[in-house]
């Protein structure tokens, strides 16, 4: 990736360490399990300075998220992190059961999501967690795309009354720049805005897209990038003056085509009797290419150059 | 708590029995063969073991109860409405459209700790519980009732293993035992036997006791924590349907609704069992 203007790579998950150890080392009841993940969760860390506060229950998905939820319900503050694959597929009846419909506020923390995992194969890549989650009532489902929004969503999280899924990857991270230093749950981060294309991304693809816009600037396309860090509940406010201020939308996850992003702005978008070019770029429905992160998002587009191709070919 | 007799409780039991049956006929919805089976251990732990009442309900320091077989939900709603958690004239919306009191256990009711009911999830949450009080030095003990049929669903064994590694003896699971699922005998749909020597194996406590003699079920909630260090299962040999002859033991009843004529055939025996506990 050559982006001459982001200069701070940082991956998600050591910012998400980092900030838990700040939190932890003011509340006590913060508390973090996990199922044999600390080393995959970088918690080796918090686990040296916090001995007290972290809880493991071995390769236990469902009893991960059990525990979880009955400790949270003690008024502990609990972040249960395991590999988004295992903790999403493995414990989904736990976490819609004992912690979305139970209400307590437990903070799922899916780590390696989506195809951070990449070359090890479908096992362990996180496709179907937004599909699955979305359907989920309470439930709060957030994916930072850079160290500011990891941090953030970990801190308000922290705090939070009712249940957030956050998932992220374990790869580098630009630092996006921003117009504004503002993040809250449900509320998108615009990162540049356009009048001829915009594209609504989340988590990790929101640095390819924001390195698309900068390649579709120099052929003088005008191009924006939104940060859908949360996914549910959608900014729709966001997502409509969107398409409201340019001719098409083109959103971009790292998940299935299916039940994600996508299909979510799709349908807020025909609901809202919005009809404009409209592509969803995600991974498509079929085994999946396998290779590194970087590889398996070029293969799907997901790059600075197939997310500007699939943006000219829209606005033909 | 009221300190109250043997005798006292068991026509407590015939009294929660004919409650359950009323409102499961009324509803024309219900468990009732795990509800009559789980009645006398409810009651036990309720008016004589548990510290907890509508007062203390959201004191941190109260003892928690929760039904992992969420199913058997009409038992606990008549003796949480005898405690007092909420007038037992609610009871009445049982099953009813947009009525709080639904087939399983939820928070909506007072009194209820977690929304329950898909099996295999009471014993992690309970552990969750119970690690906390662990954490924090607190007094409180965890109690939760499990199905026979349930200890198929894998999640038991994860938190069977994890509840022994952390030595929560504050941790009591108590296995209402009554042999029969919804498809028939446990042994013959996929056996779990032997379950004392699985759970010993996995570093639990195990007494055995009849689920339906109150006098034991009290005697053995009385010696709890039974080995310091050590999770605790109590199995309770009950009877599906226990207390109407012809409901008992006989697997169509897991969840059948008595016709009229059955269920005043039903009260009858129970009208009778509550005037010989009475002379």
């Amino acid at each position: 990736m050559t982006m001459t203007d982001i200069q701070i790579e940082r991956a998600n998950l050591d910012v998400f360490s980092e900030a838990l150890m700040k939190i932890a080392e003011k509340d006590k009841d913060i508390l973090v399990v996990t199922s044999d993940s600390r080393g995959s969760g970088k918690l080796g860390p918090f686990a040296e300075r916090f001995p007290d506060q972290i809880v493991e229950v071995g390769i236990a998905e469902q009893n991960m998220v059990g525990v979880s939820a009955g400790l949270a319900s003690t008024g502990k503050k609990v972040f249960a992190v395991s590999p988004g694959s295992f903790l999403t597929a493995r414990a989904l009846e736990q976490i819609k059961n004992d912690v979305a419909y139970s209400d307590y506020p437990v903070v799922l923390v899916g780590i390696s999501s989506g195809v951070s995992y990449g070359a090890l194969g479908s096992t362990h890549h996180s496709l179907h967690d937004l599909a699955a989650l979305r359907a989920i009532n309470n439930l709060t489902v957030v994916i930072p795309a850079d160290a500011y929004e990891t941090e953030q969503a970990i801190l308000q999280a922290s705090v939070a009354k009712k249940p957030v899924f956050i998932r992220f990857g374990k790869k580098p991270m630009p630092l996006l720049p921003r117009p504004e230093m503002e993040f809250e749950f449900g509320k998108a981060s615009v990162i540049s805005t356009g009048s001829d294309v915009s594209f609504i991304a989340t988590g990790e693809t929101v640095a390819p897209a924001y390195e698309a816009s900068k390649i579709l600037a120099d052929i003088g396309i005008s191009a924006g990038v939104v940060s859908m860090h949360t996914i549910k509940p959608l900014d729709k406010t966001t997502l409509i003056a969107q398409a409201k201020s340019c001719r098409a939308l083109i959103s971009v996850e790292e998940h299935s085509v299916h039940g994600g992003l996508g299909e979510a702005c799709a349908s807020a978008l025909m609901t809202a009797g919005i009809h404009l070019p409209f592509k969803i770029i995600g991974i498509a429905d079929e085994d999946t290419k396998t290779g590194s992160q970087v590889e398996i998002f070029d293969h799907y587009g997901i790059s600075g150059r197939g997310l500007s191709k699939t943006a000219l070919s829209l606005l033909k | 708590m009221k300190a109250y007799t043997d005798r006292e409780l068991e026509i407590k039991s015939v009294q929660y029995r004919m409650n359950l049956l009323r409102y499961i006929k009324q509803a024309n919805a219900g468990h009732t063969g795990g509800s009559l089976s789980c009645t006398d251990i409810l009651n036990v732990l309720y008016n004589d073991v548990l510290n907890v009442s509508p007062d203390t309900f959201t004191s941190r320091n109260r003892d928690r109860y929760i039904q992992s077989k969420g199913h058997s939900v009409e038992a606990l709603y008549v003796v949480l409405a005898d405690m007092g958690f909420f007038p037992e004239d609610d009871l009445n919306t049982l099953c009813r459209y947009g009525s709080d009191y639904v087939g399983h256990p939820t928070r909506k009711i007072n009194g209820i700790e977690f929304n329950t009911g898909a099996l295999g999830h009471g014993l992690s949450i309970s552990a969750g519980i119970a690690l906390a009080g662990k954490m924090d030095g607190r007094t409180y003990r965890v109690f939760t009732l499990l199905g026979d049929g349930e200890l198929a669903e894998g999640s038991n064994w994860e938190a069977a293993m994890m509840a022994a590694h952390y030595r929560l003896d504050n941790l009591h699971a108590i296995l209402d035992h009554n042999t029969l699922q919804i498809t028939g005998r446990n042994r013959e749909v996929c056996s779990p036997y032997p379950i004392n020597e699985k759970f010993r194996a996995f570093g639990w406590e195990v007494t055995e006791v009849n689920g339906h003699d109150i006098s034991k079920l009290r005697k053995v909630f009385k010696t709890i924590p039974r080995k310091k260090g050590k999770p605790s299962l109590i199995i309770a040999s009950s009877v599906k349907g226990k207390g109407i002859s012809f409901m008992e033991d006989e697997k169509k009843w897991h969840h059948g609704v008595p016709s009229d004529e059955q269920y005043k055939l039903a009260l009858g025996e129970l009208k009778k069992k509550m005037e010989a506990l009475r002379v």
